[in-house]
């Protein structure tokens, strides 16, 4: 039997019965059970108040009579301050606020409350807006026209081909879920595989097993049959995810008004997600393998390996601008960049039409990234990973290279 | 054909000359010592054998084939510290490495058994490697490294940490892959070791050979023109003698240039002595290995 396809069997089936792998596995899903669990129980104790809330008012202009009933906030007439104290005090109205003559050039308005408040709550202020925005233009206008003037936006986007046929893809919010699910999974992903990685390299290091190894087999099908084999156990515990996700997005119907299940995954979406994923993990699985080649041990490698780590996971921190600017020049470098492409694509793919040349490029980017790597990496393998307890400095590297 | 054949071998390191030029080789059925100070040159030089690294220069052959892939299954390698899988099972391990060497799984599990039953170790075979004492897991080192039946056989400190059973046990087993006719490097420190099982030794110093041959011819290369003498008698001024030293239960004898030991032995029962054990004695593997290492690092 092929010696790569040994060590790849070895180490994925190795990988699959490692108890923080299963506890990962299940725990992504289990987490998102518990999202839901919590909007449930957010949910309903932030459930808004059926109550209707009273609010006073003193009309000293006159004129405000109608639109008292503005959605859960009814208003109160006084005649009065007199009257709307003893009332706020007795705690019948929440406040009052007085229309004074002079509101028709000022514009000001005077609340008085007992509470103590930084700005007044938006719903009490939308509903004295439009009570009084109502009766400003009540008789004047239709009164359809008065609600067009309380809400005269309601955007609805219908997005063309460039045919003038209405595209199948309309974007939205719901296109963004699916990229950065999966961008937060590879991170997940490159995390712990990559931990997994450099763990058992530094093992095999530390207790010469790796000698053992290297009398057996070459670096090459060492390092391939590893890589291989602990990215085709990362993939198994993405499947798991990917397959878990409808039961639990059916799950979520049922809590969350029925919006993660109307998700539509179009499929080009999840090719390129899976591409993205499959080579995003392929270029940190090498990297994780240099850097445990030249470390002491697995607990410096790790260190050193986060640097890198952070480097995938940057493209999450600006994601918002990402998805506000998705075709800025920075975002599009990030995007061709190996280290940020994984990312940086998946989020772009939700809240924009990414050019083609631009995946092409990138894929070929990370292709190339990937095989120089993986080259790079079973160099250093040769060179550095029989050096124990010392990490050669840069110097050292280059110039064993140069020497090589 | 030689199972090992080193030639002309140069290994640097950066800025450093790590093996200078360097040629030997190994026969079937001898066990062969590789010794010298630490940082000599040993382990890379085992480490090229094994086409771990690669030569600078010159060439190495295994039965015949340049050392490269092709090579590694041939070989067994037991390495100095001995490291196996900690939480895996003691057959799945031995079978799992036994596959790396070419073997079929099913005659890996088939020659694994039947290796632990010989060596004990049956009981243990369903237990977690870290479940086993040093020296038990040493004995599973040594079962992966031989059970392929290589052709070649590198054993780096074998004995390092063993008890005294242990020891024999794999004492015993390395002369019997001698007698099967296998070729085994033994690289150590423990010159009794040395004495007691090679052929022929090669010691190294600074990356290059300093003494290279049969362990017998060396040790009479070495030798001071002394005898090792028991007796029952009076051993009174004896001609030829130079200077009488008295050890434990015995004497050493050095005689001048002009007297042999026969010429000794004649001169010693003329005088009625009586003569329990007559030696020729050759210095101590140890005692050439620091006069050589001494003399070349001057």
């Amino acid at each position: 039997m092929n010696k790569t396809f040994l060590i790849f069997k070895h180490e994925f089936l190795n990988m699959m019965r490692r108890t923080g792998f299963i506890i990962m596995t299940l725990i992504v899903p289990l987490v998102f059970v518990l999202i839901i669990g919590i909007y449930q129980i957010v949910s309903g104790i932030a459930k808004p108040s059926e109550e209707i809330t009273k609010i006073g008012y003193i009309d000293n202009l006159g004129g405000f009579m109608q639109y008292t009933s503005q959605d859960k906030i009814n208003l109160v007439r006084f005649d009065n301050t007199g009257e709307a104290n003893i009332s706020l005090t007795a705690k019948d109205i929440k406040e009052y606020i007085v229309i004074e003559p002079s509101y028709l050039s000022t514009g000001v308005i005077s609340l008085y409350t007992l509470e103590k408040q930084l700005i007044p709550p938006p719903e009490e202020v939308t509903a004295i807006k439009n009570f009084l925005t109502s009766n400003l233009l009540s008789d004047k206008v239709p009164p359809n026209t008065i609600y067009l003037v309380e809400a005269p936006l309601n955007v609805v986007t219908i997005r063309l081909t460039e045919t003038g046929a209405i595209a199948p893809e309309q974007g939205g919010y719901g296109n963004l879920i699916i990229p950065t699910l999966f961008s937060l999974l590879l991170v997940l992903s490159i995390t712990f595989s990559s931990s997994y990685l450099l763990q058992g390299l530094g093992d095999e290091k530390e207790n010469r097993l790796i000698e053992v190894l290297l009398s057996s087999v070459s670096t090459r099908q060492l390092i391939i049959g590893k890589v291989l084999g602990i990215g085709a156990a990362g993939l198994v515990q993405v499947l798991v995810w990917v397959v878990s996700a409808p039961f639990l997005m059916n799950f979520a119907s049922s809590s969350i008004g029925g919006f993660l299940s109307t998700l539509q995954i179009p499929p080009n979406f999840l090719i390129l997600c899976i591409v993205y994923f499959i080579l995003g993990y392929l270029l940190f699985a090498v990297i994780s393998t240099g850097i445990g080649a030249i470390s002491p041990s697995a607990r410096e490698g790790q260190q050193l390996a986060t640097i890198f780590t952070l480097g995938a996971v940057s493209p999450l921190w600006v994601s918002s601008l990402i998805i506000m600017f998705p075709n800025n020049p920075a975002f599009i470098f990030m995007t061709i960049f190996p280290i940020t492409a994984p990312v940086t694509l998946m989020v772009r793919l939700g809240s924009t039409d990414v050019a083609a040349w631009q995946i092409l490029l990138s894929i070929i980017v990370l292709v190339i990234t990937i095989a120089g790597g993986l080259l790079l990496t079973i160099k250093i393998v040769r060179t550095f990973l029989l050096m124990y307890g010392k990490r050669p400095g840069l110097g050292t590297i280059i110039r064993s290279f140069r020497s090589g | 054909m030689h199972t090992v054949e080193v030639k002309h071998v140069v290994k640097s390191f950066a800025d450093k000359v790590a093996v200078d030029d360097l040629s030997f080789s190994v026969a079937p059925g001898e066990i062969f010592g590789l010794i010298g100070p630490n940082g000599a040159g040993k382990t890379t030089t085992i480490k090229m054998m094994m086409d771990i690294i690669k030569p600078d220069t010159g060439e190495i052959t295994i039965l015949g084939e340049k050392s490269g892939e092709a090579t590694k299954n041939k070989l067994g390698y037991l390495p100095e510290e001995r490291g196996l899988y900690k939480k895996q099972r003691v057959l799945d391990t031995i079978v799992y490495l036994a596959s790396l060497k070419g073997m079929s799984e099913r005659s890996a599990v088939e020659k694994a058994n039947q290796m632990l039953e010989q060596t004990g170790m049956l009981p243990h075979a369903r237990k977690k490697i870290d479940e086993l004492s040093k020296g038990m897991s040493q004995i599973i080192q040594f079962i992966v490294t031989v059970i392929h039946e290589p052709q070649l056989v590198i054993l780096d400190e074998p004995f390092s940490a063993l008890d005294p059973v242990n020891t024999e046990l794999l004492k015993n087993m390395v002369l019997a892959l001698r007698n099967q006719g296998k070729a085994i490097i033994l690289s150590t420190h423990q010159m009794n070791q040395v004495e007691e099982l090679c052929d022929r030794i090669l010691m190294i110093n600074k990356g290059r050979a300093v003494l290279y041959g049969a362990l017998g011819e060396i040790k009479s290369r070495y030798k001071n023109n002394a005898v090792l003498l028991d007796f029952e008698g009076e051993l009174a001024a004896v001609p030829g003698v130079t200077e009488k030293r008295h050890r434990r239960g015995y004497a050493e004898l050095f005689l001048d240039a002009n007297t042999t030991p026969q010429q000794l032995l004649e001169s010693l029962l003329a005088r009625g002595v009586i003569v329990k054990r007559f030696e020729i004695a050759t210095p101590p593997l140890n005692e050439i290995f620091i006069k050589v290492v001494g003399q070349d690092n001057e």
